[in-house]
This record gives C-alpha cells, sequence and structure tokens, in this order.
C-alpha cells in the first residue's frame, strides 16, 4: 500500500506499522506537526517525561523488559542533545531503541538557526546508526529500515533526525512490508566446523565453565530456553555478566552467581581455572577480565557471539563462533546429542567439588547489626518478601546498592533485570523502572536506588504520579557516593574528596510534595513491615531506606588484578590496590 | 593436566600469550572499503579512527558506481595484526559499509599515487630538476621562469624519494592524493 500523506502522519503511521504501542517523549517547536497528529488518534500512547534523558532511560527499561524496540520523540537542539546520555547508554548496552528528533527545516540547517544542533554529528558515535531525512518521499522507508536496523544483529540505539518541513511536506508512503530488503543482513547461523570443535572441547573437558551475558537476553527468550538445557543435560558450571543475570534461573542447581570485579568467590575462581571456557553473549568487559594477561591462564576459549567486532577485541579465543547465540546453540545440542551426549563426567564430579569448596567460603557474609540496617540486610529482606512474585522487574541504579543487587537478588528469567552495565549511568534507573512499569501495568516493578544517583532524575517522580505508575523507589540511603567513598578509602588514603551527599532532601516530604507516597525507615527491626507497606500501597512509592554510611561492597577484584587475587572482606584491603592498578578505572 | 593437553601458563592461546600470538609488530595495510556514497558515510570512517585512536596514513575517496551510488574509500592504515583486525571488524559494522577487503593480506595488488611538487629554483638546480623528473617520468604541469610544477604518479615509495631529491633543489609544496590500490589479476 502507498498513499499520498505528510511527513508527520508518515510518522505515526510508520509507527503503528510496526506494532509500536508506546512512546516516551517531550514535545517542542520542532516536532510539533508529530504532536498534532498523535493528537489526534488513540492507537499510540505518548508518555510524557519531565527530561528527554528519562525518555530515553523509560525506552530503554521498556525494550529490555519486553524484547521490543523503546520509541522515543523529542524535539531540536536541547531535546536532542538531552536525549546523548540514554543513546550512549543504550549503545554500551545493546539496547535496541528508535529516537526520533526534530530538525529545523532544511532551508535553514547549517545557519545557526534557533535549536537547530547537529544532531545525526553529535549522535553518530552513540548511534548504531543514524539519518537526517531531507525528503519527504524517503521518510517512511527511512523509518522501517531504522526499527530493522535497531532490532536486528547486535541490537542498538537508532536516531532519525526529520526537519519541520520535511514533517508538513506530503509524500508517498509505503507500509513496511513494502520495503526493499535492507542491505544490513548480520549473519545468523554459525560456522558447523567451528561448532563440532566446540562439541569436541565439551566432550573433553574437565573443568568447563559457561560464561554467559547480555547477548543471549538479545537473542531471545528460545535462547534462554536452550542455555538451560545445554547446562542440564552436560552438568557444567554456569556464570554470568551483570547483563546476564536472569538468562539461568538463580535458584538453579549449577548457577555459581555472577562473576567480574564484585562478582562471587567461586565464580571467579572457576574461571580463572577452567580449562574450557565457553563465553556466551559476553564481551570480555574489563569489569569482567581483570588484568588481561592473568585472564583464565589455561583454558581454552571459545565465544559465540553475534557482533565480529567483539571476538579477539581483548582477549584471543580459541573457538570463534560468529552467529546468533539461540540458532548456535541449537546446533551444538543437536550435534552434542547426536554424538552420544558425551561428557567427562569424572572429572566434571572432581571440578564440582572444588567449585564447593570455594563456595563454602561464603563470599557475601556480612557483620550484620541489630541498630543500623546494613544495605545488604535490606537486600537480602527484599528479596525474602517479593521473590515469591514472579512478575517483580529490578532495575537499579549506579554504585555500591547497584552491585549488591545484583549480589543479593535472584533472577529466575531474563527481561526482569535492568540495570546500567556498560556505561555506568547515574540516574538511569528510575526513569526505566516508569518505562518497566509502563510495558507491564500489573507487574511489581523496584528499582533499588543510591540516594545520589536516584537524585539525578528525581524529576520523573512527576511522570510517575501523573501516570499513576506504582514504581517502588527502593533508596539505600548512606548519604554517601558509596561507590567512590569505597574507592577512596582503598586508593586515595581516605581522603574523601567531594563523595558525600550534604543536604540531602526529606524523601518523605519529597514524595508528599510530588503526591507520591514516603516510608522511612531506620531501625532494622521495623524493616519488613515496612517493605510490605511498600510493596502492597498502589501506586509509586519514595522508599528511604537509612543504612549504615560506610560499609564496603566486597568481594572486589583490585583493578589491575587477576581472578584469584580477589579481596573478600575489610580485613584485607590493606595496600591491596598497586599504585599501577589505581590509574584504572 | 586437563584432557585438554594445555600446561599451566604455556597455552599458545592463552591470555598469558595474548600479545605474542598476536605479534606486538607495527604492520601498515591498505584496506578497500565499498560504502553507499551517502551523507555522512565518510564521517562515520573517519570518525571510527578517530575514536578508537587508530591511525590513518592516507585516504582517498570517491564514487565508482554512480548506479549502485557506491563509493570506494582506500585507507592506508598501521598497527598491531590485533589493531588491523579490529579495525576492519569495526568498519564491518558500520550500517551502510558493504564490503571491507584487505589488500595486504588478500594478495598481490597495484598501489599508486599521484603527486604534484612545487620546485623553484634558478640555472644548475633548476636544469638538475628536470633531469631527475625524466627519470623518475613525472611531468612538467606548470612552469615559470623561477619554478616547475612536476606531476608524478608511482607507489608512494617513488614520489617519497622524488620530493626527497627534490628537496635540496627548491621543493616548495607538495600536494599528494593518497594510495588508490586494486587488486591484481
Ligand atoms: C552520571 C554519573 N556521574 C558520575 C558517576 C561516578 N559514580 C559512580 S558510583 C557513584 C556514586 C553513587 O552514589 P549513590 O547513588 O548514592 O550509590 P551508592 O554507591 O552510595 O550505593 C558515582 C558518583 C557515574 N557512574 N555516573
Ligand atoms: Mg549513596
Amino acid at each position: 500500500m502507498t498513499s499520498h500523506m505528510t511527513g508527520a502522519k508518515m510518522v505515526v503511521q510508520a509507527l503503528k506499522d510496526q506494532g509500536v504501542d508506546t512512546v516516551f517523549g517531550y514535545p517542542g517547536g520542532a516536532v510539533l506537526p508529530i504532536y498534532d497528529e498523535i493528537f489526534q488518534q488513540n492507537e499510540i500512547r505518548h508518555i510524557l517525561v519531565r527530561h528527554e534523558q528519562g525518555a530515553v532511560h523509560a525506552a530503554e527499561g521498556y525494550a529490555r523488559s519486553t524484547g521490543r524496540p523503546g520509541v522515543v520523540l523529542v524535539t531540536s537542539g536541547p531535546g536532542a542533545t538531552n536525549a546523548v546520555t540514554g543513546l550512549t547508554d543504550a549503545l554500551m548496552d545493546s539496547i535496541p531503541l528508535v529516537v526520533l528528533t526534530g530538525q529545523v527545516p532544511t532551508f535553514m540547517i547549517g545557519s545557526d538557526a534557533f535549536q537547530e544542533a547537529d544532531t545525526v554529528g553529535i549522535t553518530r558515535p552513540c548511534t548504531k546508526h543514524n539519518w537526517l531525512v531531507k525528503d519527504t518521499d524517503k521518510l517512511a522507508t527511512i523509518l522501517h529500515e531504522a526499527f530493522h536496523v535497531a532490532k536486528s544483529g547486535r541490537p542498538g540505539p537508532v536516531l532519525v533526525d526529520i526537519p519541520k518541513d520535511v514533517q508538513f511536506a506530503s509524500g508517498n508512503y509505503v507500509s513496511g512490508k513494502k520495503v526493499p530488503a535492507s542491505e544490513y543482513k548480520p549473519k545468523l547461523k554459525g560456522d558447523i566446523e567451528l561448532i563440532k570443535k566446540l562439541v569436541e572441547a565439551i566432550e573433553q573437558s574437565e573443568k568447563p565453565i559457561l560464561y554467559t551475558g547480555g547477548g543471549v537476553i538479545n537473542s531471545g527468550t528460545a535462547a534462554s530456553q536452550l542455555l538451560r538445557e545445554l547446562v542440564k543435560s552436560t552438568n557444567f558450571p554456569i556464570t554470568s555478566t551483570l547483563m546476564g543475570l536472569g538468562c539461568y534461573p538463580a535458584s538453579g542447581d549449577n548457577w555459581l552467581g555472577m562473576l567480574g570485579m564484585h562478582g562471587l568467590y567461586e565464580a571467579n575462581m572457576a574461571m580463572h581455572d577452567c580449562d574450557l571456557m565457553i563465553n556466551i553473549g559476553a564481551r570480555f568487559d574489563d569489569r569482567i577480565t581483570g588484568r588481561i594477561d592473568a585472564f583464565s591462564p589455561t583454558s581454552k576459549k571459545a565465544h559465540i557471539d553475534i557482533d565480529p567486532s567483539s571476538i579477539n577485541k581483548v582477549i584471543h579465543v580459541d573457538i570463534p563462533i560468529i552467529g546468533d547465540i539461540a540458532h548456535v546453540l541449537d546446533d551444538v545440542l543437536n550435534m552434542w546429542k547426536a554424538r552420544g551426549r558425551k561428557t567427562n563426567s569424572a572429572a566434571i564430579s572432581k571440578w564440582w567439588a572444588q567449585i564447593d569448596e570455594w563456595r563454602s567460603v561464603k563470599c557475601l557474609n556480612y557483620k550484620n547489626s541489630k541498630k543500623t540496617i546494613k544495605p545488604q540486610f535490606a537486600l537480602e529482606r527484599l528479596e525474602e518478601l517479593t521473590r515469591n512474585r514472579s512478575d517483580r522487574y529490578i532495575c537499579t541504579e549506579v554504585g555500591q546498592h547497584q552491585m549488591w543487587a545484583a549480589q543479593f537478588l535472584g533472577f529466575e528469567q531474563p527481561n526482569q533485570w535492568m540495570t546500567s552495565g556498560g556505561l555506568g549511568t547515574m540516574g538511569y534507573g528510575f526513569p526505566a523502572s516508569i518505562g518497566v512499569q509502563i510495558a507491564h501495568p500489573n507487574a511489581l516493578v523496584i528499582n533499588v536506588a543510591g540516594e545520589a544517583s536516584w537524585l539525578m532524575n528525581m524529576q520523573e517522580m512527576g511522570t510517575a504520579v501523573q501516570y499513576n505508575l506504582p514504581v517502588k523507589q527502593f533508596i539505600l540511603n548512606n548519604e554517601r557516593l558509596g561507590m567512590v567513598r569505597q574507592w577512596q578509602e582503598l586508593l586515595h588514603g581516605e581522603r574523601y574528596s567531594h563523595s558525600w551527599s550534604d543536604a540531602l532532601p526529606d524523601f518523605v516530604k519529597l514524595a508528599d510534595a510530588f503526591g507520591a507516597k514516603g516510608i522511612m525507615v531506620s531501625d532494622p527491626a521495623d524493616l519488613d513491615d515496612a517493605i510490605l507497606e511498600m510493596v502492597s500501597y498502589d501506586g509509586p512509592v519514595l522508599f528511604d531506606c537509612l543504612v549504615e554510611k560506610h560499609e564496603n561492597c566486597f568481594p572486589m577484584i583490585p583493578s589491575g588484578e587477576p581472578h584469584n587475587k580477589m579481596l573478600l572482606g575489610e580485613a584485607e584491603t590493606g595496600d591491596a590496590i598497586g599504585s599501577s592498578g589505581a590509574v584504572l578505572v | 593436566m586437563s584432557a585438554l593437553k594445555i600446561k599451566k601458563g604455556s597455552s599458545k592461546h592463552s591470555a598469558y600469550n595474548l600479545r605474542s600470538s598476536f605479534g606486538d609488530e607495527i604492520q601498515t595495510h591498505t584496506l578497500a572499503i565499498l560504502v553507499d556514497n551517502e551523507a555522512g558515510v565518510l564521517a562515520r570512517v573517519i570518525g571510527l579512527f578517530s575514536g578508537r585512536g587508530y591511525n590513518i596514513d592516507s585516504l582517498t575517496v570517491a564514487e565508482v558506481d554512480h548506479e549502485g551510488h557506491l563509493s570506494r574509500i582506500t585507507i592506508v592504515t598501521t598497527g598491531t595484526p590485533q589493531v588491523i583486525e579490529q579495525i576492519k571488524a569495526q568498519l564491518g559494522r558500520i550500517v551502510p559499509v558493504h564490503e571491507v577487503h584487505d589488500l595486504t593480506v588478500d594478495g598481490p595488488h597495484v598501489e599508486r599515487e599521484l603527486a604534484l611538487l612545487k620546485v623553484g629554483g634558478k640555472g644548475e638546480k633548476r636544469v638538475e630538476a628536470l633531469r631527475l623528473a625524466d627519470i623518475f617520468r613525472a611531468h612538467a604541469v606548470d612552469s615559470t621562469l623561477d619554478s616547475f610544477t612536476f606531476q608524478i604518479t608511482g607507489t608512494p615509495e617513488k614520489v617519497d624519494a622524488f620530493a626527497e631529491l627534490m628537496r635540496p633543489l627548491g621543493l616548495i609544496e607538495i600536494a599528494r592524493t593518497g594510495v588508490a590500490a586494486l587488486s591484481r589479476g
């Protein structure tokens, strides 16, 4: 079907064609024609945020929790520049987004017009791809291509910049089905020779480990199912990056917990000592590898990834398999079964005995207190009181609370854990929780926050109240930039330069001022009741949990150290980080 | 000892040997990149090099297929083998990039560059410049009473050698196109 319509109408039509039900946005002069079209229809819901950064993070939360691209609509100039942090965040974490920006009319581009910014120039390095549309006849095709690029291969954010005259002008609309096949076609099937090598390695390995990441979640629920089958039938231990939590259930027998800088002892030790490492949709990030030249020195390494540039970027691997994880795991399982389902089970039992020894260290132990709420205790209680909810979604901000959440909360399903991994964006969690709640209106959506991060996008309380979104803001308030304080303690001679939050607001009154509910708790004895009150309240809650101010997050692999040099607790931290580690972040 | 027969620290492919297995030596590679001829595509390619800290020794670009709207970019770059591999993989991720060829590893290829050199001088130096230009098959494309502008084509090494010889004879200015390259046969 092609038909004649204005560019603004095409935008709405293309979104409908692509099955979009929600747009997160903020209006302004350069997008008024599109807003006018949105006003005149009811199929697409527009959520008015309070800041464009909030719109992008909300769309990320929507995308991460549904597997569908998040859609954002903002104006030119400041609207577009405010979206930059969110775009970079989505690029680092491979989150599919389609961001539409208004632009000054084509005949004014380059004249320093009011609210003109070189949006495609500014966002070129922080999008997977972007387009400036100069001709209304090309608009529909570009919009459909934008969805295709955002979703396929390694997902990511794309941006379409639409000048105002292109929105006003009329042109031919082409429906999604009529658009010619895209040139952009990432490879899905893995090389069968390499898959065979991997199957042989699986059959022989004595000390295997599966190291999984966000790619499993991006590949879709089939990938998680196949992964679970692989673990179950091989009895291999499995760990995951921060981004991959939930692709294997935390309650599963073979789960070692998260790995990396603040990962579990057993996971990191197993990574270090394994003889076969199968990386599935992770990218050997520096938070995972620690010191490169001492990373898992004795293992043969396989890497399954859809992005060829992820392979051999940081760590050289023996079996590089480029392809979609669900496709590759399916082939691996089928071949392994056809060859007789062999593993070296005697050796693997020995390996498990070793792992159980590491587990018995109980690296997450902490000293509890009857007087003050320990942040770990708050999360343990939150877990205990909410884990029966299969529709529980957790977002986080960035800092110590984020790492504790990853350590102490258990995820049974993919797409229920939203956190800013690659960029580490403070201010991500609150708007992300709004996006998640919009996508899952009846679910229990909790943002585990630090007080400092939460303040970075607190204006979104207005959005939560306006749409009556019952998001629970669970603030572990240590009145500190806790993670910064921890590094200063360990690396900078306890000189706490600007790492505390002075003049904090009264969060209960703040909630009240927005028309939300505020709850403050400081006594461990009151914690359970307060959490239950938060969960049962039908509306947005700001939960101010006053916690121990100087708690450090352990275990920790100091920067520049290998996996087997983990710090387990306070006693071990003296001089742990050498001066060469101190230059790393 | 594991069934994979990898002794601690001895695996050729373990991270311990990351550097040596890739090789540390800096190499020069000539890449040919076929791209959609659309606005901003060159900025994407160059932005990749500057953003990730890769080197560009030379770069040429022009449309080569008018109907298909395709341009060919030739980049000469230097780096360790690992960096060169990354450059190719990262180029491949750019949506309007169709093909990336590493002519240096794909087999024999020809590389040519064009340069214009303005040489000023009188008397014996002027005669010497003309004589050397003849040996290098450079043509004088402009001349005044006290200067010549030579046009030379050849490999970058030939252009370098010619420029070196012209320097003491009064080289004033040089403009080079950068390398265009095709695989042989
Ligand atoms: C936008 C942004 N600015 C700065 C940082 C650096 N940073 C990382 S954690 C952190 C402190 C976070 O404090 P808070 O949110 O209270 O969490 P806590 O560590 O206390 O749990 C800072 C400043 C960041 N990650 N993001
Ligand atoms: Mg804090």
